[in-house]
């Protein structure tokens, strides 16, 4: 039989992690519940589903960040006016997850410790230059999101670890942020490719972009290649220098849901197209 | 033939019979129904495409006396025969050890315990040891022959319609005097039915008879299979249909190997036991659409006439023979197409492979060819510079021409209605460039194709089934009779309602053929110790055939019904038909005989049709349909969207024109999604996406806006002038897709699916030819 735990407050939730970190930790169960056929039975679970006080969302004025706790929904991230306001790439990637079903059950916690090559906000999070706040019963620590994938579904999480926030710094007016997913239909899909960046276009030309991108490798990635391909340059001359510097920086793969051919052209397109819009 | 004049409740919508308690979630399906004390049973397979079985080995470390395990041997020590009749007996219900497993997911044995999770544990621990033979993956290598599956050629059959010729040499005699040859290679995927309910059965076997109940289109064709396996009489098997969440022919011809699985554990159980398939062992394991290649060509002469068509279709069959002969014949006489010709060759083969069988899906073959005429039509009217639909107008048979069998055509042919349809809700052509929200390019445009669909059993098939239906009267009993209850007209047939509201159909139609209120007619649950066979549940024949003889039924009973009061003089006079009905029931209820109406079908006059030469009336009627598409396809992600779908459909009479309109706006999303997106993937034999997740079907966010449009030119042998209309929604529309997507980029596309990886493809490929530049016209 597997164990069941279900803290009730982070503290509660820190020491149960600590006590026993083979437990799974539930933080939704989109994913875990899918592949519940296809994997032996966990020696128990950690429920953090309604963790008071987990699915929080506030704007820490002092540090210009958007604080999204790791309990919110995806139903609660696209509507909260804060990050409409301040991360709207991020409320329009979730409102492409799954369906609303999904939406209302799987969290942001969850997208990120589950770490898919294919979880749907982590190259958001990259794009938007996202940091982690990471709680155990040693205390709090924060971590670039940029350096938290270390591989196929492996992270720096600690065992003992758990997600507690996602800290996204609020976008300067002068940027303008750029959302593609490109799935295997419309609604309940797993994403062939996604591209998410962060531009910052003054006086005509790129002075600085973060381009980030999913499904192409075995972790969401930053491009530095295209990042510094496109500085300096108008839009329409960066798309071109864009659509160039992809080829090089990503392998994607090939799998039942698409072909490496295709991955690398749709990617070339929309690393593109974040910048041909802009003019 | 005079037609009666309209009954009002012939082409009403009626809320559908079992509507609300399956909104409610009251209806029960097989694994609601209580099952105290029953076991659940789970399924050995085999993990590798062809092989011969050396050993079953059972893991020591198992428990195995909490459990039951059956496996080939235990059939024939009971007197059965290992085979799931159908029209061969080729497939086994179980591999006997020695015996050579011939698909992936092939079942080995089975076992059945207290819990599932024990069953499934159970099922883990037993270890085919199989040893690998070489194996056929694909219908070309079937027919390459390296590997015999079948016979010497791996052909488990063929057709050949000749039509205006008596030898090949002709055909191509006529096909060099063509002005113009259109020539095209065809292929279309596999396809999964994906009813919501997987497939279920549970059985028990008590009062010396096995019962079985489940989730079935045909009662009667697993009563036929399990009498072979069992050895049982007709009377020591019941076979029960429960609320059946689905089928689209996924549950014609399967039901009976997994009835026969419950069946056999049963047995050995001493128990009842419970089937229920996981979503993915139900995607593996089960059959699908057959995936088909198809080459064509289609000559016509200076003015645009056609002069020749021939056509080559070959269909993978899968394994075993299953339904594929009948498959197959019904794709090649529709592969010409509903067009005028005066010299046809079509040519058909189904070719064994290594595949798990594929089998029955709505169309049954007709899908495949449809998309190779239809798309060959659209390349004519390309190549001439001629108006896509001014094309199928000039060309589309009319009542007076003849088919390529020589079947004339002198009633109910819908051509001149639907394509005026089609004209009037075509409106101006999609706008051809343009921008996605998300800011992509886009490329717009819009397709066009005109199909027939032949309804009911193919050829002189619904005369050799014969197909009964009875309506009785059944008096009211216990609280019932004492609150004075009307009597209850009941209808029983074998047909089954899988969704596409077969009951409220047929209550209808009995309403009508007596004149009484619809509340009165109850349409009993099909078993098959309460019901007649009335055939299966597939074919588009439900409303046309059994309806008729339902209808036919109900009219005998009601003229039965008035002479009874007629010749009881004045005194009867004032008496309503129910009551009629209860006295006259009473009356033979007191002589121990019931008042019941059986009828068996009859088929049309003039309905001939010659086996060996492939002539005659194909069908005793056809559907006819033209389908519009408006498509874009976004350049920068290669996805197409379908903006607009129009569907117009002869359905001769609808019944219940919202339950019609709503099997063709569903029988249209399930072939936008086979033109598109749907594909089940093998690899090595296996399938390699047996999963919700990467099988994927439409969505209502997929889901464009389905304009459809009933056309009604009466048939003088259905049911009010009601045809079939369960399946032609799913043959054209991938046409019309590819047609669209073609006008959309200017590059043509032959394989289905028409996914975003081909287009990229394709693209990238006409963007080499024209010297480098990149981009689409």
């Amino acid at each position: 039989m597997t164990a069941y735990l279900r803290p009730r407050s982070l503290a509660e939730a820190v020491a149960a992690r600590a006590a026993e970190p083979g437990y799974l930790v539930l933080a939704g169960g989109t994913d875990l519940m899918v592949n519940a056929n296809h994997r032996p039975a966990p020696a128990g679970l950690i429920d953090l589903w309604r963790l008071p006080g987990a699915g929080e969302i506030s704007l820490d004025a002092e540090r210009g960040q958007l604080a999204i706790g790791a309990g919110a929904t995806w139903l609660q991230v696209q509507r909260h006016p804060l990050v409409v306001r301040h991360a709207a790439i991020l409320a329009a990637a979730a409102r492409e997850i799954g369906a609303l079903q999904i939406q209302a059950r799987g969290t942001i916690g969850g997208n990120v410790a589950n770490s898919s090559p294919v979880g749907d906000s982590l190259p958001v999070l990259l794009a938007l230059e996202a940091e982690l706040e990471l709680c155990s019963v040693r205390g709090t620590r924060r971590l670039p999101y940029r350096e938290f994938c270390t591989g196929y579904r492996t992270t720096a999480l600690g065992a003992d670890e758990l997600v507690s926030a996602v800290l996204v710094p609020v976008a300067a007016p002068a940027v303008r942020l750029f959302w593609r997913k490109v799935g295997t239909r419309r609604a309940q899909s797993i994403s062939k490719v996604m591209a998410a960046a962060a531009i910052h276009l003054e006086d005509g030309v790129v002075r600085r972009a973060t381009v980030a991108f999913g499904a192409v490798a075995d972790r969401p990635v930053r491009l530095a290649g295209v990042e510094a391909a496109v500085v300096g340059l108008a839009p329409a001359q960066a798309a071109e220098a864009a659509r160039a510097a992809v080829a090089g920086a990503i392998a994607p793969i090939s799998d039942v849901r698409s072909t490496s051919d295709y991955r690398l052209q749709v990617a070339e397109n929309l690393a593109a197209r974040m910048f041909s819009e802009l003019s | 033939m005079v037609q009666a004049p309209p009954a009002p409740w012939i082409g009403a919508s009626l809320p559908r019979v079992d509507g609300i308690s399956k909104v409610t979630g009251r209806a029960r399906y097989l694994d609601d129904l209580p099952a105290a004390g029953a076991w659940h049973g789970a399924t050995v397979r085999s993990d590798i495409a062809h092989g011969v079985l050396e050993a079953l080995d059972f893991d020591p470390a198992f428990d195995w006396s909490s459990v039951v395990v059956v496996t080939a041997a235990d059939i024939a020590a009971q007197g059965g025969h290992n085979v799931i009749r159908l029209i061969q007996d080729d497939q086994p219900a179980l591999v006997p050890v020695g015996g050579k497993v011939m698909h992936a997911h092939e079942p080995l044995a089975l076992v059945a315990a207290p819990s599932r999770a024990l069953a499934r544990a159970a099922a883990a621990a037993v270890r085919p040891r199989i040893q690998p033979l070489p194996a056929v993956l694909s219908a070309k290598d079937a027919l390459a022959g390296s590997v015999a599956l079948h016979g010497t050629d791996n052909v488990f059959k063929s057709f050949l319609i000749r039509k205006g010729h008596r030898e090949d040499a002709e055909l191509e005699r006529a096909l060099a005097s063509a002005a113009l040859v259109i020539e095209g290679e065809y292929t279309t995927s596999p396809q999964e039915q994906m009813y919501i309910e997987p497939q279920a059965m549970m059985s028990s076997w008590h009062d010396g008879r096995c019962h079985i109940v489940g989730s079935m289109q045909c009662p009667y064709y697993v009563h036929k299979a399990m009498k072979t396996l069992l050895a049982c009489k007709d009377d020591e098997v019941v076979i029960s249909q429960s609320v059946t969440g689905g089928g689209f022919g996924g549950k014609e011809e399967y039901p009976s190997m997994i009835a026969a699985h419950a069946a056999l554990l049963a047995r050995k159980a001493g128990r009842a036991v419970k089937l229920v398939y996981d979503r993915d062992e139900d995607i593996a394991a089960t059959t699908k659409r057959h995936p088909a290649w198809i080459r064509h060509r289609l000559g016509v002469d200076a003015s645009g006439e056609p002069v020749a068509i021939d056509v080559d279709v070959v269909m993978d069959g899968g394994a075993y023979l299953t339904l594929s002969q009948v498959v197959l014949s019904r794709g090649v006489l529709h592969a010409a197409g509903p067009y005028r010709c005066p010299v046809v060759r079509v040519r058909g083969r189904v070719v064994a492979t290594n595949h798990p069988p594929h089998g029955a899906f709505r169309g049954f073959g007709a899908p495949q060819t449809t998309f190779a005429y239809e798309r060959q039509m659209d390349k004519l009217a390309r190549a001439r510079g001629e108006d896509p639909l001014a094309l199928r107008k000039r060309l589309a048979l009319r009542s007076g021409d003849t088919t390529a069998t020589g079947q004339a055509l002198t009633f109910s042919v819908g051509t001149d209605a639907v394509l005026a349809a089609i004209e009037r809700a075509a409106g101006p052509p999609p706008q051809r460039a343009g921008r996605s929200l998300a800011g992509s390019p886009l490329r717009r445009g819009r397709g066009v194709c005109f199909y027939f669909h032949g309804a009911g059993f193919t050829g002189s098939g619904e005369a050799r089934l014969a197909g009964r239906a009875a309506v009785a009267v059944v008096l009211p009993s216990g609280a019932e009779a004492a609150s004075a209850a009307p009597v209850r007209f009941e209808v029983r047939s074998s047909s089954t309602d899988i969704g596409q509201g077969s009951i409220t159909m047929f209550s209808q139609i009995a309403a009508a053929s007596l004149g009484c209120d619809p509340q009165l007619v109850r349409v009993i649950d099909p078993t098959t110790d309460k019901v007649p066979d009335s055939g299966p549940t597939v074919a588009s024949r439900t409303c046309m055939v059994v309806g008729r003889v339902v209808e036919q039924a109900c009219r005998t009973l009601r003229g039965r019904l008035e002479a009874w009061r007629a010749a009881r003089g004045p005194a009867a006079e004032s008496l309503s038909l129910p009551e009629v009905a209860a006295a006259m029931a009473r009356e033979l209820a007191s002589d121990g005989k019931e008042l019941v109406e059986l009828v068996q079908y009859e088929p049309p006059p003039g309905i001939v049709w010659d086996d060996d030469s492939y002539t005659g009336s194909a069908y005793p009627v056809y559907g006819w349909a033209a389908c519009l598409v408006d498509v874009a396809v976004d350049l920068d992600t290669y996805e197409v969207s379908v903006l607009r779908c129009v569907q117009a459909v002869d359905v001769g009479k609808a019944i219940n024109p919202v339950i019609v309109r709503g099997q063709i706006e569903g029988g249209t999303l399930q072939a936008l999604g086979w033109a598109l997106i749907e594909n089940v993937i093998y690899k090595d034999g296996k399938v390699a996406n047996a999963n919700m997740t990467n099988c994927i079907v439409p969505t209502f966010a997929d889901a464009p806006e389905l304009e459809t449009v009933l056309v009604e030119e009466p048939y003088p042998y259905g049911p009010g002038g009601a045809k079939g209309v369960g399946e032609i929604p799913m043959d054209g529309p991938a046409a019309a897709v590819a047609n669209a997507v073609e006008d959309a980029l200017g590059c043509a596309f032959d394989s289905l699916p028409i996914s975003p990886e081909k287009i990229a493809t394709a693209l990238r490929q006409a963007s080499a030819r024209s010297d480098g530049k990149a981009g689409v016209p």
